[in-house]
């Protein structure tokens, strides 16, 4: 015991003879250990947030989306006559089909959406006019500010009922109450505002099928209201020509009653609609709940390839242990020499040289792992920082960076210890065995 | 002479307590520099009983580095006996010689040869170290080595903080803390002034009055005369060996 502990303190001691040199020494492995801890916090951070998106969607749910097929594809089918309004996407038909016949599917939100511009007297603003039923709020999980949602029978009725979202409410009515007052809705419909949405973080985009999605300048109507009044077919004038589509609804979000089921309704969903969408792909299918996996192996990925880049470094810190070791046996080839000479054995030499790089290593592995946990505040200090003397830097950034919060994976840290520690062994073992392998009277006779 | 030596070591293998603290028979050291080999001793025979002051002699290449190596246990013979003690030391393996340096060689070296990082106690420690043997009664032991040698008041110097004649008696503490068989010095006062050298071999007097034997390698002849023996190395071989005062 105190055999080993001297050891400890003559190694420190020696150490210590050279503070620059062994603080020097320490550095490559300080900055190793710390990026791994950095890295993975940062890694992980995103993926969480990412996470969090997708499971805003709802592990639960299966998003089907009306996808325009491409143009060639659309005339084609329309026979190629002169001035054919395009049909496609997921029909009223679908949506029974798949709500009456797949058992799994508990509660389903068919959406439909035009960009609109909403108007109260001189305030303006574009948006989403969103048709869906009342489901919708359990479905797309909104909470309401205040008034209430309409509900299926006004939805039947065609109800001239509509919900703001958070965005519209602001715009619309900044001084006044928005419940109970008449919005007006692109040139020709009035909707008499009954409900405000509380404001959301914007969806991520995800997938090929699905935008990312702002949530606050939306416009919720009865479907039903939707249909009559505007009805499927679209038409956008341009500059000498005309151009238009009919589409019956843009979204079917359901809502699996267990998540075990999710991948197989999924493929039920596929199967029922494949048959009536033969000519062209004309919708997609996104399931958070795989996007979800995919995300998880990503995130495996991404471990693995900081892994992989903090190996490097503290392998590249290791290098430079073993390094400063060679040089200082050489430079200490006497005092090897004395102490044989009194009666070290080779072991003891071994030892005394391997304690040495163990202590460089698993010092700098420790300041590695302090300011490692420091990469929270600083990463939030850093933010601040950009955020007041630069924001346009700060707003150009995805917004997953925006909002960067780094978070420490717990096991990280000692597995970034105990790395250093090797690091230490592993690079120390050869000069150690050098010195030890000297010949005393050489040694002793070495200036 | 020969006769003599044979003598000695017949009486010592016929058993009868440690008589001799080194015993070197027949002892032949070559080794091949350059592609040539070089003779550097050339059947060496050699006893030193117990309570001796032997000095070895002799000019640069006459193998006398040679011998101070052997005799340290730091190199083996090519072919003969050296025995320190009972045990016959050309067998033993590169640990079992260390053991034997750390527990029955004093070394003495003419640079000093102290670890510059540790303070003198523990320079002082250091062979007690290797034999895995410290203790508190121990390092109280150092303290009174070092007292003996006039250095109790710089117990935690460092030995760039003394001066040569200090540290050569820090060297000479060192070498006492293992009771040793004998202390094997090396030209001990090659680096000090006339001053200090006779401090140096005062107490090396000393600690001969006091029963410890002493090997003392050196080219100088008034070191040599102060010895009870010297013995002169010619060419890898025993020139003459003369005893000036009894054991």
């Amino acid at each position: 015991m105190t055999h080993a502990f001297r050891t400890l303190l003559s190694g420190v001691k020696s150490l210590y003879l050279h503070p620059m040199r062994s603080l020097l020494t320490v550095l490559g492995i300080f900055i190793g250990v710390a990026s791994v801890i950095w890295l993975m916090a940062i890694g992980e951070g995103i993926s969480k947030k990412a996470q969090e998106q997708i499971e805003s969607l709802g592990a639960d749910n299966i998003i089907v989306s009306t996808i325009k097929p491409p143009n060639e594809a659309l005339s084609s089918a329309s026979g190629g006559r002169g001035m054919q309004i395009p049909e496609y996407g997921l029909t009223r038909a679908d949506y029974a089909r798949l709500v009456e016949t797949i058992p799994t599917v508990v509660n389903s939100a068919p959406v439909k959406d035009y960009q609109e511009t909403f108007q109260n007297g001189r305030w303006k603003v574009d948006g989403r006019l969103v048709g869906c039923t009342a489901s919708y709020v359990d479905v797309v999980k909104i909470t309401l500010f205040e008034g209430r949602f309409f509900t299926d029978e006004e939805n039947a009725e065609g109800c001239d009922y509509c919900v703001l979202g958070a965005g519209v409410a602001q715009t619309l009515f900044p001084y006044e109450e928005p419940l109970g007052k008449l919005i007006r809705v692109g040139d020709n419909y009035y909707f008499r505002v009954i409900g405000v949405a509380n404001s959301r973080a914007p969806s991520a985009a995800i997938g090929s099928s699905l935008k990312s999605e702002d949530y606050s300048y939306d416009v919720y109507v009865p479907l039903q209201t939707m249909q009559t009044r505007v009805g499927d077919t679209v038409v956008v004038r341009r500059s000498g020509s005309m151009e238009g589509e009919t589409v019956q609804l843009k979204q079917i979000t359901l809502k699996v009653g267990s998540v075990a089921d999710v991948m197989q309704t999924s493929e039920l969903i596929k199967l029922t609609l494949d048959r009536y969408h033969n000519k062209f792909e004309d919708y997609g299918i996104t399931v958070p709940l795989e996007l979800l996996e995919q995300a998880k192996t990503t995130r495996m990925m991404f471990n693995v390839f900081m892994g992989l880049i903090a190996g490097i470094s503290l392998v590249v810190g290791g290098i430079g242990i073993m390094n400063i070791m060679l040089a200082t046996v050489t430079e200490r080839t006497r005092e090897i020499g004395i102490r044989r000479a009194l009666g070290a054995k080779r072991g003891d030499i071994v030892r005394q040289f391997l304690v040495e790089t163990i202590v460089l290593s698993v010092v700098g592995g420790g300041l590695g792992v302090l300011v490692g946990l420091t990469c929270s505040p600083v990463t939030q200090f850093a933010m601040g920082i950009i955020k007041r003397t630069n924001p346009e830097l700060l707003a150009s950034l995805p917004p997953i960076v925006q909002e960067l919060k780094p978070i420490i994976v717990f096991w990280s840290v000692p597995l970034a210890f105990v790395i250093s520690i090797l690091i230490g062994v592993v690079f120390g073992v050869y000069p150690a065995i050098r010195a030890a392998k000297m010949d005393p009277i050489e040694a002793l006779r070495h200036e | 002479m020969n006769e003599l030596n044979k003598n000695n070591v017949a009486e010592q293998t016929s058993g009868g307590g440690l008589v001799f603290a080194a015993n070197l028979s027949g002892v032949k050291r070559e080794y091949v520099l350059k592609g040539e080999t070089v003779y550097a001793l050339r059947g060496v025979d050699l006893a030193v009983p117990k309570g001796d002051y032997v000095a070895i002699m002799g000019a640069s290449g006459s193998g006398k580095s040679t011998m101070l190596n052997l005799l340290g246990c730091l190199d083996r013979p090519t072919s003969g006996k050296i025995w320190l003690g009972d045990d016959d030391i050309t067998t033993l393996n590169d640990n079992k010689l260390s053991e034997i340096r750390a527990s029955r060689i004093g070394f003495v070296f003419q640079s000093y040869n102290l670890i510059q990082q540790l303070t003198v106690i523990e320079n002082i420690e250091v062979p007690l170290f290797y034999q895995g043997n410290m203790s508190l009664r121990s390092r109280k032991r150092c303290v009174e080595l070092a007292k003996m040698v006039g250095l109790g008041e710089r117990l935690n110097h460092r030995p760039t903080q003394l001066s040569g004649g200090q540290q050569q008696r820090v060297a000479i503490a060192r070498s006492l803390v293992n009771d040793p068989y004998f202390i094997l010095a090396d030209e001990p006062t090659g680096n000090l002034d006339s001053k200090t050298t006779a401090e140096i071999l005062d107490l090396l007097d000393h600690l001969s009055e006091q029963g410890r034997t002493i090997i003392l390698v050196t080219h100088e002849d008034d070191v040599g005369a102060r010895s009870k023996r010297i013995v002169r190395l010619r060419d890898g071989l025993v020139e003459s060996d003369t005893r000036l005062r009894p054991i």
